[in-house]
């Protein structure tokens, strides 16, 4: 039996040797396969004597066992060494970019106007919109500014050359040709939203609006917010409350807020909203030409001409509207120093947003 | 309207600075847009009076003066020109600051000692005299402060008024709001009526009563117009920015700026007879005083004398009969014209004067005599003369009607949210000036004065309630109102999704000019007769856009030209399209790319986009209705693209946009240097999408069977997808082409289409033999209808 320990020993040691899984897989049919040299000696037992076979037997089992074991743990030790050099192989570095379109992105303007839309969309306001070639009646007239009204050289309005009849929104109905202009503010929406609902009326209008004027914080087109607001015994308090709200949600700070008395022909009483200077906190500032404020919004009472025009009976509805520049907003939003970046599609601009 | 604090002042004096000053008017409706400083900040500087100069020692361009003023007198050392014995300068004593942080200490000027400067008007900001020292005049008192002696310790206040406040276009306007919001009367100068000394009046004849009710007048015989109007008043004239022409267009200007009320003056011996207001005739000239020649329209009111029209009324003078160094008589005009006549008279002249300014937004209807009185006054005492009688011709049925004017006491809760108490009411509303008429149980009638053009209704009383009580002062609350849930329709897709969608694509959204130039939209849009506007900003700006692809074209060269060489760009907005039905202002979406494919990188070497590029991200946003099916593309013609590389997008047959290459003559025109790929689509295509409709899923196996056409190479392959889907049955779920073909083995006139088709039923596994005859179906059609070979 001294035959059976070394054989064992050098099994073991040749398992243990055993660099790859192959080299093991030869070493287990080398002594454990059918023509193995253990199982060599299992197959020899026939020739030993009934009393010493069972006790060789057992032993030739428990060596055979032994190797088994050694070459089971070392198959593990194995494979996982094997897993382990497959997945180094196949490390990647994984900070390089990856494939594909990469995302654009949405117009400062557009992303201001999203903002607005949905901070007052949640307090139920609905979103209306209507031409931008509009005519004089709902640009001007049903807004309380009669033609030859020194108000209408506050809005330096875009006229429409009417040479051409299929250029007119009223071609073809017979009637005099209106006189038409690029619309000077969203106003006209909320006389045409007048027109075809009944209060409670709660809307928003956003769009391009235009005015001729063109300098360095000026441009020709421009967009603009206006809200409104009619009801039973809607108060300039309340205009005031849903401003001051508005404000403090869009700017995401409790910033201060003053009304100023102002003019607008379709409202009254009228006014101009300050808020506190957003690049100085009211110190001073450039931006806020050193009076610590910044014009940020005009508002007021709806006037009771601009509700006759639209049919809605000033004894039992009040109502306030109020209107914003878009561009103005974003650029105290972002930080936009220039106003005519917005309009010059420059993607080292557009990628900002 | 620029305005001198100091002249402000002495009418009415609140004790406020400056600054408190312009924030409450600006906070009661009166925007101060700028204050600006009459001279430069400086402190220490006296009238000092020079008793006499010797040649400094050792410098020959500099003087020694002895200069009293101070509490002793000083030796100055100074190099200026005009530097002499008796005259009175500004002097800045050892202490003084002047503008620019400049002190003055004590010196020594090549050895000899300088205890102080003489000043420069330059070197106190109060002038642009830089040539030698500013000689004060020889009454000057020595030792006074400088700022109070020339009063020059005042500030310019630059009202941006709004149009409705007419009655703010003066001294006496702002007083009055000043002492409405601070309980001060204001301290007008008086206006005494100034006897006749003479008996003659100019005959006034007023045809046009509508339009000029009231016409003042007033003859003066023999004034002096060599004598210029005292510097005070020429000084107060600039502040305001008035520039001083002879003593009595300086006197008009000056009751206009003081009184708010317009005054004209006419060389008397000029006028032919009489006055007579009336409209001019067509085309009837007048030669203006600012050197014009017009022709005037029908509808100008103009004032005339007997023989022709002599100013535009309210607007502007005429040459021929203004006072000049020759008039030694003079007829003073003040009238009262109708604003709403006024209105847009001087614009359509391409006028705008101060008189003008003040008619159309309303002049007081019951100043005329008074700015008379207070003219001749200050004539008088300027260049003398004799007075006639004032004059008056007045239509009484064709004045303004004193306005009166109802408040309800529960409208002051319903507007402005709160109350006020009924003497609040009345108080602030009579300090304004309007006159308690009524009290009535539930309010007050009030009339409105004759200044106030803008009081006409409830609303404008509640306006001046808020205004003169603060509009920060009322309350800020939030309303309840019916908070109904509105109908919402799910099909309805919205502009954000598809922004988003595109935005997920790569692409940046632009938003360029509605107006572009008229040649670029011609290259585009050749049959387009596009909007003009009347007045655009610049030839670039001149037509409305009937597509959206200049703007964007345009925006991808300002690109191409900054060095980004990978493009995508998305617009969405309205072009306006002149058609037989009128104009049509619709809602479109567009996109435009060029370059790569994808963004340069280590793991893509894709190359140049194509129209499949754009195509493929069309149709995703297509999909996004969930009603991909609806729509189709067929290769069509449209002038600014590539005939080849082009096809109009249907929804259900109906043509809602263009996609394709840009014609290669216009990017050759336009210098890009590589094509471009543009699209351009109704909102409204794909504004609606599909409510989706559960389908059940099927349990059985797929089977997928590949075939591959040889067909044309001018066949569309869409042709052969709809044959093939209507031919392969029920249970066909997809159908795909995955390889097109054409090259080697093939006919040069043809190409093969491989088509993959996708077969499932929904409750069974199909047969072999289904399969095998839906596929011949496919097979057959495809042979009949596009002579298609099996490959």
């Amino acid at each position: 039996m001294e035959n059976l320990t070394a054989l064992t020993d050098r099994a073991l040691k040749l398992v243990e040797e055993a660099g790859d899984l192959s080299t093991l897989d030869h070493v287990r049919v080398e002594y454990l396969g059918k023509k193995g040299q253990i199982t060599a000696l299992l197959k020899g037992l026939g020739a030993l004597s009934a009393e010493e076979r069972p006790r060789a037997g057992a032993e030739i089992n428990k060596a055979k066992q032994r190797i088994q074991a050694q070459i089971t743990e070392s198959k593990q030790r194995l494979e996982q060494v094997a897993v382990e050099a497959k997945l180094v192989s196949e490390t990647i570095d994984v900070t390089l970019p990856g494939r594909g379109q990469h995302s654009g992105g949405l117009h400062p303007v557009t992303r201001t106007m999203e903002r607005i839309e949905a901070l007052f969309a949640a307090a139920g306001y609905a979103v209306e919109q209507g031409p931008e070639i509009e005519d004089d009646y709902h640009n001007f007239e049903a807004l309380n500014i009669p033609a030859h009204h020194p108000a209408r050289a506050m809005h330096d309005t875009f006229y429409i050359r009417s040479t051409n009849r299929a250029a007119s929104p009223a071609a073809g109905d017979g009637s005099a040709p209106a006189s038409y202009v690029l619309r000077t503010h969203t106003s006209p929406v909320q006389v045409r939203t007048m027109e075809n609902q009944r209060p409670p009326i709660r809307i928003i209008c956003p769009g391009r609006v235009y005015r001729c004027d063109s300098d360095l914080t000026h441009t020709p087109m421009f967009h603009q917010v206006e809200g409104l607001v009619v009801d039973k015994d809607i108060s300039f308090a309340d205009l005031k409350g849903t401003v001051d709200q508005f404000l403090k949600a869009f700017f995401e700070t409790d910033v201060p807020v003053r009304f100023r008395p102002s003019y607008f022909p379709f409202t009254e009483p009228s006014a101009e909203v300050d808020i506190q200077c957003t690049n100085c906190g009211g110190r001073g500032c450039r931006v806020c030409s050193h009076t610590g404020w910044l014009e940020i919004m005009g508002c007021g009472m709806v006037h009771p001409n601009v509700f006759k025009a639209s049919g809605i009976d000033t004894e039992v509805y009040t109502g306030f509207a109020f209107g914003m520049g878009v561009e103005r907003l974003a650029m105290l939003r972002y930080g936009v120093n220039d106003l005519r970046l917005f309009f010059e599609s420059d993607l080292k601009f557009l990628k900002q947003f | 309207m620029k305005l001198s604090e100091s002249w402000l002042r002495e009418w009415v004096d609140p004790a406020l600075g400056t600054d408190e000053l312009v924030e409450q008017i600006t906070m009661a409706g009166l925007e101060v847009d700028a204050t600006e400083a009459v001279a430069g900040e400086f402190s220490g500087v006296i009238v000092g009076e020079v008793l006499s100069v010797e040649p400094h020692p050792n410098a020959d361009k500099l003087r020694v003066c002895q200069v009293a003023g101070a509490a002793e007198v000083a030796q100055v050392v100074c190099g200026a020109p005009n530097a002499r014995a008796g005259i009175k300068v500004p002097f800045a004593t050892v202490g003084a600051v002047l503008p620019g942080d400049v002190k003055i200490k004590k010196a020594k000027l090549r050895g000899v000692e300088s205890r102080g400067m003489l000043c420069a008007q330059t070197e106190l900001q109060a002038g642009d005299d830089a040539s030698g020292l500013w000689e004060l005049p020889a009454d000057a008192p020595t030792g006074q402060p400088l700022q109070r002696y020339l009063q020059l310790d005042d500030t310019l206040i630059d009202i941006d008024l709004t149009p409705n406040r007419g009655d703010c276009l003066s001294i006496k306007g702002v007083a009055r709001d000043i002492g409405v919001l601070n309980r001060l009367s204001p301290d007008a100068p008086a206006i005494e009526p100034v006897a006749a000394t003479i008996d003659d009046v100019f005959p006034v004849h007023i045809e046009a009563a509508a339009r000029c009710p009231r016409y003042a007048g007033r003859i003066i015989r023999n004034i002096d117009i060599g004598r210029p109007s005292p510097s005070w008043m020429q000084e107060r004239l600039r502040r305001c920015g008035v520039r001083s022409i002879d003593a009595v267009v300086d006197v008009t200007n000056y009751v206009m700026l003081e009184q708010g009320v317009p005054m004209h003056a006419f060389d008397l011996n000029t006028l032919d007879r009489g006055i007579v207001v009336r409209m001019a005739t067509d085309a009837e000239p007048l030669a203006l005083l600012d050197g014009q020649e017009v022709k005037l329209q029908a509808d100008t009111l103009v004032i005339a004398d007997h023989g022709k029209a002599v100013a535009m009324a309210g607007i502007m003078g005429g040459a021929a009969t203004a006072v000049g160094e020759t008039t030694r008589d003079i007829f003073l005009e003040s009238a009262f014209f109708d604003p709403v006549g006024i209105a847009g008279q001087a614009r359509s002249y391409g006028l705008h004067t101060e008189s003008s300014h003040r008619f159309e937004r309303g002049v007081d209807y019951r100043m005329q005599e008074q700015a008379i009185e207070r003219a001749t006054r200050l004539l008088l005492d300027i260049v003398g003369g004799e007075p006639g009688p004032v004059s008056i011709a007045e239509d009484a049925a064709a004045m303004p009607a004193g306005r009166q004017v109802k408040l309800r006491r529960e409208r002051i809760h319903k507007g402005l949210g709160f109350e006020m108490p009924d003497a609040e009411v009345v108080d602030i509303l009579c300090r304004l000036g309007l006159e308690l008429i009524e009290t009535q149980g539930g309010g007050w009638t009030f009339g409105v004065p004759s200044y106030r053009f803008d009081i006409a209704l409830e609303e404008d009383l509640l306006e001046e309630l808020a205004r003169v009580f603060g509009y920060n002062r009322l309350p800020t609350t939030s309303f309840s109102t019916e908070l109904r849930i509105k109908p919402n329709t799910e099909s309805l897709l919205g502009l954000k999704a598809v922004r988003q969608h595109l935005i997920a694509k790569g692409y940046y959204e632009a938003i360029t000019y509605s107006f572009v130039e008229p040649d670029l939209l011609k290259l585009f849009d050749p049959k387009a007769e596009p909007v003009e506007l009347q007045n655009p900003i610049s030839a670039d700006m001149a037509v409305m856009r009937t597509t959206l692809w200049p703007g964007l074209v345009h925006a991808l060269q300002h690109n191409l030209n900054r060095q980004q060489q990978r493009i995508r760009l998305f617009e969405t907005g309205l072009r306006f399209v002149p058609s037989a039905k009128g104009l049509l202002q619709e809602a479109m979406v567009a996109g435009a790319i060029c370059g790569e494919r994808y963004p340069e990188s280590w793991a893509l070497k894709a190359g140049g986009v194509d129209f499949y590029d754009l195509k493929g991200d069309l149709e995703s946003l297509l999909e996004l209705t969930g009603n991909a099916i609806a729509f189709s593309f067929m290769a069509a013609q449209h002038p600014a693209l590539h005939p080849g590389q082009s096809a109009l997008v249907l929804k259900n047959g109906t043509e809602v946009g263009y996609i394709g290459t840009i014609h290669p003559q216009i990017q050759q025109r336009l210098g890009l240097p590589q094509p471009v790929f543009l699209f351009e689509i109704a909102q409204s295509a794909v504004a609606e999408a599909k409510l989706p409709r559960f389908r059940e899923l099927s349990k059985f196996p797929e089977v997928r069977r590949d075939i591959a056409v040889i067909v044309d190479q001018s066949q569309p392959v869409e042709r052969l997808l709809e044959t093939a889907s209507s031919k392969a049955g029920d249970y066909l779920q997809e159908l795909k082409v995955f390889d097109l073909y054409v090259g080697k083995g093939i006919d040069p006139h043809r190409k093969s289409v491989a088509l993959g088709l996708t077969f499932q039923h929904p409750s069974r596994t199909l047969t072999e033999d289904e399969i095998n005859a839906s596929m011949d179906a496919v097979v057959r059609s495809l042979e009949v209808e596009f002579d298609a070979t099996l490959r």
